[in-house]
């Protein structure tokens, strides 16, 4: 039997005209960005208005009240402040999430808790910190709390230590390594070595036997004795840079600003708030079936939350725990309104005026944002496959 | 309110096709308003009083200008900018006219797209500090905490007279004068840097005002003035010769009270001034009387000077620099003529 006859011209075929829609398209988007980008030259030009990137090579010639590399406001550049933005928004990021993921769990965990007490003041926690708005957060804790501290003339200090507070920040003393510390961080690097590799055992060995190994306090004592050595054998390297008030502020030490303080609060108090109750609806997606089994088969209340609850509960919490720290990551840029050096602060604030090239910074810092985001996610999402159903 | 106007700047120069290039007087005559770009507050400067009405000498850079255009200083929207807003604000057309205490820089002249249309204040860097230091000179600052506000040339001067007086310092930077003001007030630093006068206007804004001196020391030029946007010569000569019109109302004894009365002087130089010859209104494509509605409706510049920041206000400033040329100061308009 002869081929049927081809009754539709090509043009009129499914595929091709998919493919044909899905090129005029991509040319339609891609002419779009064209004419915009073309456009937004010809007008920065037409109105005298200087383009290009070349602003990060020159001199800054401005301070930055916090800086993680080595910043002089003589010597550094545009592109420099970039980094010292960049850093300090990585630093405030990095510290909240941490922070904020312990402060959650516990107090989420501390909701269902049977004891009516911490049950309630856990909701209150809740109901307080996750219904207000992030920025009067910042403004409470940094004009209505730390502004009450004293000036740095009336110092609180840590008994006798050198460890002081006022108004201007938290001062400890600066560690100097000298010659010999590199013994002390192997040894550090070996006791975790260690940890883990007892850790790799007394599991193997509990599939063996069913025998449980005390893993926790023979780690604990490992990294307790092996440094303490080292440091010892090295000849005591390292030595504390007292702060000392000298003029109107304290010279050497390390000092935390009161912005860094106050902003670091407010994002993980808020964020915690809300990661409780993802980790609340977590363990409560897990059926109270497996409690009762853990519970039958003898384990304590301690083990049946480590071993049985949270594995299971982490499957809905990691999705949510996500989006969380993306926001947490987004929130940082409020630090400009407290005056924070932030990457919003430093360079999309003080360096874009400097320079006025609000298109090209602007630009940077969407990217950076965007980056940062895309990272976490791609973590996370690796993350949540790892962990979970696995069917075998 | 500030990513807004990043937003809008870029937007705006995306998707413009083209620019009327001299449109801006003719935009706010038909429009009927001018849009002026101001302070969120500083004594003297811009700020609003408890009615909401706005005053100060930026303000009346505003007035003057809708005094030529429109003949009536009420027909204004004010626009509060901070400092790390304004030149967005300007560059994306947002506003007309910038009069925000800006200082004058070769950066911002010739590669932000924006002209300086003239000086209306003569300023100058200093420092603002604590009764109970015990500092008498800037050079006494070595290790001091500093407050700023963000994007401006306080920024910059302060790291050259320290790096020239090889001295360490420490900044907090705000956003705006309260912001700043309170990091002052309440300890967070020793010292508040900014133009003289705004710290003269900043001081009444402490809780306890004479708890604070301003230092003698200057340690800048700044020549703040109203901004336009580059490439309207039309626009900016209209607000060019506004701030010159109170200028050299001032040097001819022309104010707001007697500029009546003096429509009918003999004075060949007055009866141009009042728009009785001359050019008058023509080349600047304005009304005939449009200087005289400026001195009618906001008062030749020593009345706005008194008025807001001089003998006739709390801020109590000298006219120092801003004298005029033949008075001891560097206030000098060309003649008009």
């Amino acid at each position: 039997m002869a081929k049927p006859e081809e009754t539709t011209v090509w043009w009129n075929q499914a595929h091709n005209r998919a493919l044909m829609f899905q090129v005029l398209l991509g040319l339609a988007v891609a002419l779009f960005f064209f004419f915009i980008g073309r456009n937004a030259l010809h007008n920065l030009e037409q109105r005298g208005i200087t383009t290009g990137f070349a602003f990060l090579g020159q001199k800054a010639g401005f301070g930055i009240s916090q800086s993680l590399i080595p910043y002089s406001e003589v010597g550094s550049t545009f592109g420099r402040t970039f980094v010292v933005g960049l850093l300090n928004t990585l630093l405030v990021s990095a510290l909240g999430i941490v922070c904020a993921t312990i402060l959650g769990f516990t107090i989420g965990v501390a909701r269902l808790s049977s004891n009516w007490l911490i049950a309630k003041l856990a909701s209150i926690y809740i109901e307080i910190f996750r219904n207000l708005p992030l920025l009067l957060q910042i403004f409470f804790w940094y004009f209505a709390v730390l502004r009450t501290l004293p000036s740095p003339r009336n110092s609180m200090q840590l008994g006798d230590w050198a460890f002081f507070l006022n108004i201007r920040g938290v001062i400890i003393p600066r560690p100097i390594y000298e010659q010999g510390f590199g013994l002390v961080l192997a040894a550090l690097i070996i006791s975790f070595a260690a940890m883990v590799f007892l850790k790799l055992w007394a599991n193997k060995q509990q599939e063996k036997t069913g025998q449980q190994f005390p893993v926790l306090l023979i780690s604990l004592a490992i990294l307790a004795v092996v440094p303490t050595v080292a440091y010892y054998a090295a000849g005591t390297p390292l030595h504390w840079e007292l702060p000392e008030l000298k003029g109107f502020n304290f010279q050497g030490g390390i000092s935390i600003l009161p912005e860094l303080a106050a902003l670091l609060i407010a994002l993980t108090v808020y964020t915690a708030s809300l990661i409780a109750e993802i980790v609340r609806s977590g363990i409560l997606s897990v059926s109270h079936g497996q409690t009762e089994a853990a519970r039958a088969l003898g384990l304590r209340q301690g083990k049946i939350l480590r071993l049985v609850i949270i594995p299971q509960a982490m499957r809905v919490i990691i999705p949510q725990m996500t989006s969380q720290y993306l926001n947490l990551v987004k929130n940082s840029s409020l630090a400009t309104a407290i005056g924070y050096p932030d990457l919003v602060s430093v360079f999309a604030g003080t360096t874009l005026n400097q320079t006025g090239q609000a298109i090209e910074i602007i630009a940077m810092t969407m990217a950076v944002y965007l980056t940062f985001s895309l990272t976490i996610s791609f973590f996370m999402n690796w993350y949540n496959a790892r962990s979970m159903m696995k069917e075998r | 309110m500030k990513k807004m106007s990043f937003i809008m700047v870029a937007v705006f120069l995306m998707i413009s096709a083209s620019l009327a290039a001299a449109g801006t007087l003719d935009e706010v005559k038909k429009r009927g308003q001018l849009v002026c770009g101001v302070s969120t507050g500083l004594p003297g400067f811009s700020i609003t009083d408890e009615k909401g009405v706005w005053h100060g000498i930026d303000v009346d850079g505003c007035k003057a200008v809708a005094a030529a255009v429109l003949g009536d200083v009420s027909k204004i929207k004010y626009v509060p900018l901070n400092s790390k807003e304004r030149f967005t604000a300007l560059q994306s057309g947002e506003i007309d006219l910038l009069v925000r205490g800006t200082t004058w820089t070769m950066h911002r002249d010739t590669a932000l797209g924006m002209n300086f249309a003239g000086v209306n204040y003569y300023d100058g860097q200093g420092f603002l500090v604590k009764k109970s230091l015990g500092v008498k000179s800037a050079k006494e600052l070595n290790g001091a905490t500093f407050c700023i506000q963000a994007g401006t040339t306080t920024e910059l001067n302060l790291a050259d007279y320290f790096a020239n007086n090889k001295m360490k310092y420490e900044t907090v930077v705000f956003d705006t004068h309260d912001q700043t003001a309170a990091g002052f007030d309440t300890g967070r630093c020793d010292c508040l840097t900014s133009d003289q006068s705004q710290l003269y206007g900043l001081r009444t804004h402490l809780k306890d005002p004479a708890s604070a001196v301003v230092l003698p020391d200057v340690i800048s030029k700044e020549p703040l003035g109203p901004v336009v946007r580059q490439g309207d010569d039309g626009w900016f000569n209209v607000v060019r010769w506004s701030l010159f019109a109170m200028l050299n109302a001032e040097e001819m004894g022309v104010t707001s009270a007697n500029v009546d009365e003096m429509k009918k002087s003999d004075n060949p130089a007055i009866r141009r001034l009042v728009g009785l010859e001359g050019d008058k209104g023509g080349s600047l494509n304005l009304p005939d009387d449009w200087s005289y509605q400026i001195i009618k409706q906001v008062g030749n510049y020593a009345e706005s000077f008194e008025r807001n920041v001089g003998q006739d206000s709390p801020l109590k400033i000298a006219r120092g620099l801003n004298a005029l040329w033949n008075n001891g100061g560097i206030q000098y308009a060309p003649p008009m003529r």
